[in-house]
């Protein structure tokens, strides 16, 4: 048995849907990770606990409400706090192309947009966890 | 992090050492079950507690309920999720967090979501060394969410003290159909989703099965709860005391920690076993093995050359 790669799938603000995280939860899991998930609504606090307290390699971020700026910032600010600064950020949803910068600025390891096909993030997940 | 640094930041309880040291025993290799050794003499303290039932009772909404119940207790409380790995890609979606957020917020609390990988009885393999760190961490309480499958989830009365049975009204869980298994094995039956239409037909019905098949000292109590708005958790919360009191007056509590011990035996048996199986010093007896097996030749015999063979090799090797 060996180290399976674990991927926390997470939605914080306030947006109210979160179809695009189970799809992503479901590819990865058929691509033989194991996903946590933890449901819509999450504060940046509960989801660097969550990642802290899985182990997680990877914590796949999806925002659809447009409050990117404000919430990136403090997940990448409380994942240094608590040493965490290693992990393989991914981010997912409505991300305007003008804003990617920024975000891969904050710590961001890639931006994926709407119409990513999911076989893409698997592949970037395989090739870069572990390279950190 | 290595062992050392590890094994320190367990035992003051520190949150990114039991996250870490807990990926050490899920993948299974050896620097997981010397930490589980290493572990094990300061374990025994806590409490730890079953919870299985049938997909959808609401064991996550219940764990989740009786954490909150806990910590106004004022006790820790370290919780493992089990959810089941697809046996086809090994992947796993893992959503027992979900349904703990409220209680998981809390220093006092630490939660962690395994996958079954491959393993039957509703726990992982790693479970075990699971439980042994939180306990090592100093949790007073461990909770254990089962593989929510229906029957055979019996893995965890071998580990925990007090095993919670949970059923709910009207999930097509006839209570005919809850095999005599399900009901040995229960310390304490929740029928939660008391709020719906049903309960107390199902409590009527587990207390008549339950009269022919307990007739120990302790009588398993049967609390009706509404887990999503947390009632009937303080009366489980004093049933699971008063379970405990039970088993320190009666001289099991300890006993549990010598059966806690053989399974730490037989785990690491079965380790050896499987190094066995794989250990490439050893391929060609295998095959040679193989193929008498196949002429009628008792596979004992090549068993017992192969484990010969190894402890050679190993003693040799070192
Ligand atoms: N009406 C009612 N619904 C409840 C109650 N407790 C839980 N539920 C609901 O039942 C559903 C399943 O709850 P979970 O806690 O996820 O059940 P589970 O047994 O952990 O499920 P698995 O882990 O998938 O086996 C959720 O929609 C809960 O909100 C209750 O007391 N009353
Ligand atoms: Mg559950």
């Amino acid at each position: 048995m060996n180290r399976m790669i674990r991927v926390l799938v997470a939605k914080p603000g306030l947006d109210g849907h979160d179809r695009g995280a189970k799809v992503i939860a479901r590819a990865l899991r058929d691509a033989g990770m194991e996903v946590i998930y933890t449901g819509l609504h999450q504060t940046p606090e509960q989801i660097v606990d969550a990642a802290l307290s899985e182990d997680v390699d990877v914590l796949a971020i999806s925002i659809l409400s447009g409050a990117h700026p404000t919430l990136v910032p403090r997940i990448m600010e409380l994942l240094r706090g608590n040493e965490l600064e290693d992990m393989l950020v991914l981010l997912g949803g409505i991300i305007p192309e003008e804003d990617v910068p920024a975000m891969m600025d904050a710590g961001v390891r890639q931006v994926f947009g709407p119409g990513t096909d999911t076989q893409d993030i698997v592949e970037y997940i395989r090739q870069n966890k572990g390279m950190q | 992090m290595d062992m050392e640094t590890l094994y320190r930041g367990i035992r003051e309880g520190r949150r990114r050492a039991v996250a870490r040291g807990l990926s050490w025993i899920d993948e299974g290799q050896a620097r997981g079950n010397d930490l589980v050794g290493r572990l094990f003499p300061h374990a025994g303290n806590a409490h730890v507690i079953g919870i299985t039932g049938a997909p959808g009772v609401g064991k996550s909404t219940l764990v989740n309920a009786l954490t909150l119940q806990l910590r106004r207790n004022h006790q820790s409380v370290g919780i493992l999720a089990v959810d089941p790995s697809s046996p086809f890609t090994g992947g796993a979606i893992l959503g027992d967090r979900i349904r703990m957020q409220d209680s998981v917020d809390d220093g006092g609390v630490y939660m962690r979501s395994l996958a079954s990988r491959g393993h039957v009885g509703g726990l992982s393999r790693a479970t075990f060394g699971a439980m042994t760190l939180l306990d090592a961490a100093g949790f007073d309480v461990v909770l254990i969410e089962t593989v929510g499958a229906g029957q055979a989830e019996v893995d965890v009365m071998r580990f925990a003290q007090t095993v919670l049975v949970v059923l709910a009204p009207g999930l097509g869980d006839d209570i005919q159909a809850i095999k005599a298994g399900i009901l040995e094995i229960g310390n304490i039956f929740v029928v939660n989703k008391g709020d719906r239409e049903g309960s107390d037909r199902t409590i009527r019905s587990l207390r008549s099965m339950l009269g022919l098949a307990h007739p120990q000292a302790w009588v398993p109590p049967i609390i009706k709860t509404s887990a999503d708005r947390g009632e009937g958790v303080e009366e489980l919360a004093q049933a699971i005391a008063g379970h405990r009191t039970y088993l320190v007056e009666h001289a099991i509590w300890g006993q549990m920690r010598e059966h806690q011990a053989e399974n730490l035996l037989e785990q690491a048996l079965q380790d050896i076993a499987a190094d066995i199986a794989k250990d490439r010093r050893l391929q060609d007896t295998w095959q040679k093995s193989v193929s008498q097996i196949r002429e009628g030749q008792p596979a004992p015999h090549f068993a017992r050359e192969l484990m010969a063979q190894w402890l050679k090799a190993t003693a040799e090797g070192e």
